[in-house]
């Protein structure tokens, strides 16, 4: 891993300038995922009938947007379309002399000269036969983005190509005020910079110190006898512990467990401030009462981690299993060692002296820095046991996880769902249908949507079916007996006619985008593709549907 | 109006303008009217997420848009501004934008002002039908929902100006509609903005902890110590790299580590993390509401959105309260609990801090005598006893006082009430 930040005496050079705001989020590490990213971009799969040009693809275009001006590596435009008159009217990417031309050129083109660093390409051919000529095609992308509707012969095969391959797959669909989007991973897809709150993410260990903690708090322990001013910098960490000691002597060697003694402790180290100060009372005192109940917890294993401890390739990693799993499976082995994951090693602010507060941090990061050398070593006999992996874990990739321990994440990656296919999907649709103002009845309305464009782009239906009545009826129809073929129940009156509704929005524009959703769902969905490729932060799991009446979202895990 | 022509190119905009949906209002007539309505409401949009709120406005059907922006084109806008250049660095973003939008969207007429918001009196503000704002300070939030409120006069229906605010940071954002005394306001809301609390200065002068503690030291004291001849430019890196330096040197006195040129612009720009996709969500979810007040073809958002991207895709939407006792929007002085033993110094100190007051240069009185005031030196002279005194000494448990602020064109009243 490059340091993109200056040493000492030099200022940022003009990429970092450039970059500083979103450098902020996702450091250098995650600047160079992006850099060395190619995304696919299959922006339409030809026309709707004789009528229609098919999808707009602003939605898609959009999101493209989003990921050059970050600088993504680079990208391709698949589409066949030609550029319209209507196109111009939605699609910012596009000018008046683009009218008749190839839209893939035309849209790389005006992309491209949002960011010089990035590289464009488009292919006016579409994706089927793209796939069939080329088999290098697909496997030099990172992540492929799918603007849809798209006939469901060649979505299918985009899928299952893209996860033969292991490439995460977005495919969205954005019409008149409604957008929904899926995003396709492998399946086991880990992330060991999550980002959670930094609130929610302290692990003090006050209840079990390790010895040089514990050494430092007993330093403390002619509290009463320090002058006004010592006594008003006494870190509060240490206060703590000091009153747990002392609570301990009372108690038959216990720490404060419950609610009531956790009360009943504060209440001890509350009247343990001094108020004959001008000020009536201490701040280091107020810090200490205020972290007993958030930060007098034993520790425990959050169960997403022991879920993670429990899967097959953490308990016996395999020689070509990812770094990841080799890792995770040393932090198991020093859990089972330890019953504590390895110490994050950071410290809150806290009123103190500074040379107080540095020694106490220096207890935090000495002891984390240990704990990651221990980790290290389980790494290194677990790298010798597998034997001939390419290369040796990066000791920085290991420092990381240690810091991040408690909070990586693997997702398992689903396929992008579709109605009549899995009763995996049946049964979270019949649970989530009938929560008030759940949004699922505009998913449904989508799928009716995408049956009728497989229908027209396979010619069992023409290209007046789009606004017909009696095509939407019928697939409706279709789509709900689907769904209530074992259990009649689940579909109510109120329910059925929420549907109806989603699909009489829907069908407004015929399945043209309106720019506003478009451009809004195009943010979103680049957000998700930001993540998968930087591996930093969560990224959905696995269907988000945006309502732009009420504008409102929801995610489902379909 | 619409030309075969046109009717082509707007054609998928147009079907939600002449066809009612599900959603769409009982009485709402679809057609012609009410393009026309569209393509003749002057609009304004203003701020950072000027860029994409342009271009969706364009988008949208608007054909007579206002912009203002004061700003310049920075080299760190480039990253989410996208109709900027680098060989635009300079350049006043009003301008560029507006140059930019009105070559690629034909038919549209983009007026930019290159100044601030303040600039423009009610006068001003009232030729438009909508104001849809991207401001990255909340002072400027605050001025112009004052002033929209300000202007509404019962009598007139046309004076009510829908205020549609969006901001971001980083991952995060939001966005509201404020139908200015008919709703909640941004006045109403502020305090679920809290201002980060600053550090101490006590901290910062002689117990630093913390690198950004020691590159605090180097911007607001060492600075002031040794070249107090020169004024601080946050954007100039020569003045950067001297903080930072300063503040190394800071660090390395008390084994502080972790101080870093990026950090030390930061703290001293208090610079606010920004993406392009975030701006795209949060600009494109105030123009869609724009579109939709100003045509009625489906309901608009009634009252807020939030929006979190970090795990997974979160938005939270609901109606935020109108508070009775607003400062702006409200008929009632709001009650702020006070220690009645602290000195009008420190009351004044602490309302720059408060949730929700953010006043940084309050000046204050009560229906009877003036408390304090900044300006005239003359009054400002004659007042400045009574802040080294007690408030139990100045005012009375329960006692209102108007607190103005030179940001703000309106009085603040407070109702103090002793702890």
């Amino acid at each position: 891993m490059t340091d993109l930040f200056p040493s000492a005496q030099t200022g940022p050079s003009s990429k970092e300038r450039k970059y500083d705001r979103q450098l902020r989020l996702w450091a250098a590490s995650g600047q160079k995922a992006l850099e060395e990213s190619r995304v696919l971009l299959v922006n339409s799969d030809g026309p709707w009938g004789k009528q229609s040009t098919g999808v707009s693809g602003v939605v898609g275009v959009e999101t493209l947007k989003n990921l050059v001006l970050p600088g993504i590596g680079g990208f391709t435009i698949v589409d066949p379309a030609t550029v319209t008159e209507a196109d111009l009217g939605v699609n910012f990417f596009l000018e008046e002399q683009s009218l008749g031309k190839s839209r893939a050129a035309e849209t790389c083109r005006l992309l491209k000269e949002l960011n010089p660093d990035v590289e464009g390409n488009f292919q006016s051919k579409p994706i089927a036969e793209l796939l069939k000529k080329d088999p290098d095609f697909l496997p030099q992308y990172r992540l492929v983005l799918v603007s849809g509707p798209l006939k469901r012969s060649a979505l299918n095969a985009l899928c299952k190509a893209a996860r033969d391959l292991n490439i995460p797959m977005l495919y969205t669909r954005s019409v008149g005020f409604y957008s929904t989007f899926s995003l396709q991973l492998p399946p086991s897809f880990p992330i060991v910079e999550t980002h959670p709150d930094p609130e929610t993410t302290q692990d003090l260990r006050l209840l079990n110190p390790w010895p040089e903690l514990a050494e430092a708090a007993s330093r403390i322990d002619n509290l009463e006898t320090l002058d006004d001013h010592q006594h008003g910098h006494v870190p509060y960490l240490l206060l703590l512990l000091h009153y747990i000691e002392k609570w301990k002597e009372t108690h038959n060697g216990n720490v404060p467990s419950n609610y009531k003694e956790k009360s009943e402790f504060r209440e001890i180290v509350r009247s343990g401030a001094r108020t004959s100060n001008p000020e009536g009372g201490e701040e280091n005192y107020d810090e200490a009462v205020g972290a007993v109940l958030k930060s007098l917890n034993p520790f425990s294993l959050r169960s997403a981690i022991r879920e993670i401890f429990e899967m097959e390739e953490c308990k016996t990693p395999r020689a070509d299993s990812s770094d990841f799993w080799v890792i995770a499976s040393a932090i198991r082995e020093f859990f089972q060692q330890h019953n504590v994951l390895p110490l994050p090693g950071s410290l809150p602010d806290m009123k103190a002296q500074s040379a107080d507060y540095i020694a106490l941090q220096n207890i935090y990061k000495t002891k984390a820095r240990k704990d990651i050398e221990e980790v290290t070593n389980i790494v290194r006999k677990l790298e010798s046991i597998l034997g001939s992996r390419p290369a040796e874990i990066p000791e920085k990739d290991i420092e990381i996880f240690c810091k991040n321990a408690a909070h990586i994440k693997v997702i398992h990656g689903c396929s992008i769902p579709e109605i009549d296919r899995e009763a995996r999907i049946f049964k979270a649709i019949q649970n989530s249908i009938s929560v008030p103002d759940s949004l699922i009845p505009i998913f449904i309305a989508f799928q009716v949507l995408d049956k009728i464009v497989t229908d027209i782009q396979e010619g069992t239906l023409s290209a007046e079916s789009l606004d017909s009545e009696t095509a939407w009826n019928a697939q409706t129809d279709r789509v709900l007996s689907a769904l209530t073929h074992n259990n009649q129940s689940i579909i109510d009156e109120d329910t059925q006619e929420r549907i109806v509704e989603a699909t009489q929005e829907l069908r407004r524009t015929e399945g043209g985008e309106l720019h506003n959703i478009s451009s809004l769902t195009g943010g979103l969905v680049a957000q998700e593709a930001l993540k998968v490729i930087t591996r930093q932060y969560v990224p959905l799991d696995n269907t988000c549907i945006f309502d732009g009446v009420r504008s409102r979202s929801e995610m489902y895990k379909l | 109006m619409a030309s075969a022509d046109s009717s082509l190119r707007w054609k998928h905009l147009h079907k939600v303008l002449t066809k009612s949906g599900p959603f769409s209002d009982e009485d709402w007539v679809p057609g012609p009217e009410t393009i026309t309505a569209l393509e003749t409401s002057k609009i304004l949009g203003a701020g950072g997420l000027g860029c994409e709120i342009l271009k969706n406005l364009a988008l949208s059907g608007f054909k007579d848009i206002h912009v203002i922006d004061m700003d310049t084109i920075d080299i760190s806008n480039l990253n989410r501004q996208f109709l900027f250049r680098q060989s635009d660095i300079g350049k006043p973003k009003a301008e560029v934008a507006a140059a930019f939008v009105e070559g690629r969207v034909k038919g549209v007429k983009i007026t930019p002002y290159v100044g601030k918001i303040q600039d423009k009196d009610e006068d001003y503000y009232m030729q438009f039908k909508i104001v849809v704002c991207g401001l990255d300070s909340i002072e400027a939030r605050r001025w112009i929902n004052a002033t929209l409120i300000g202007m509404v006069d019962p009598e007139n229906p046309e004076s009510l100006k829908p205020l549609i605010d969006g901001g971001t940071e980083g991952f995060k954002g939001q966005a509201r509609v404020i139908l200015p005394t008919l709703s909640s306001c941004i006045e109403c809301q502020l305090d679920m903005h809290a201002p980060r609390p600053a550090v101490p200065l006590c901290t910062i002068a002689t117990i630093p902890r913390q690198p950004q503690h020691c590159i605090e030291w180097a911007h607001q004291i060492a600075w002031q110590e040794q070249r107090k001849d020169h004024p601080f430019d946050t954007d100039d890196l020569d003045h950067i790299g001297w903080v930072y330096n300063a503040a190394l040197e800071r660090g390395k006195q008390f084994n502080i580590h972790g101080v870093t040129f990026q950090m030390t612009q930061g703290v001293v720009k208090n610079i606010i993390p920004a993406i392009a996709s975030t701006n795209a969500v949060i600009a494109a979810a105030t123009t869609s509401e724009a579109l939709k007040i100003a045509t009625s073809c489906n309901p608009y958002l009634d009252n807020y959105m939030m929006y979190a991207g970090e795990e997974g895709v979160y938005t939270y939407t609901f109606e935020a309260e109108k508070k009775p006792d607003c400062p702006v929007c409200g008929n009632l002085a709001r009650n702020m609990t006070v220690d009645p033993e602290m000195t009008l110094q420190d009351y004044i100190d602490t309302l720059g801090d408060r949730p929700e007051a953010q006043l940084k240069k309050p000046s204050m009185r009560t229906e009877e005598k003036t408390l304090y005031q900044r300006f005239p030196p003359q009054l400002e002279a004659q007042t400045r006893p009574n802040l080294k005194r007690k408030l139990r000494d100045l005012v009375e448990n329960g006692q209102e006082i108007a607190v103005s602020d030179p940001a703000y064109t309106i009085d603040f009243r407070y109702r103090l009430l002793f702890k």
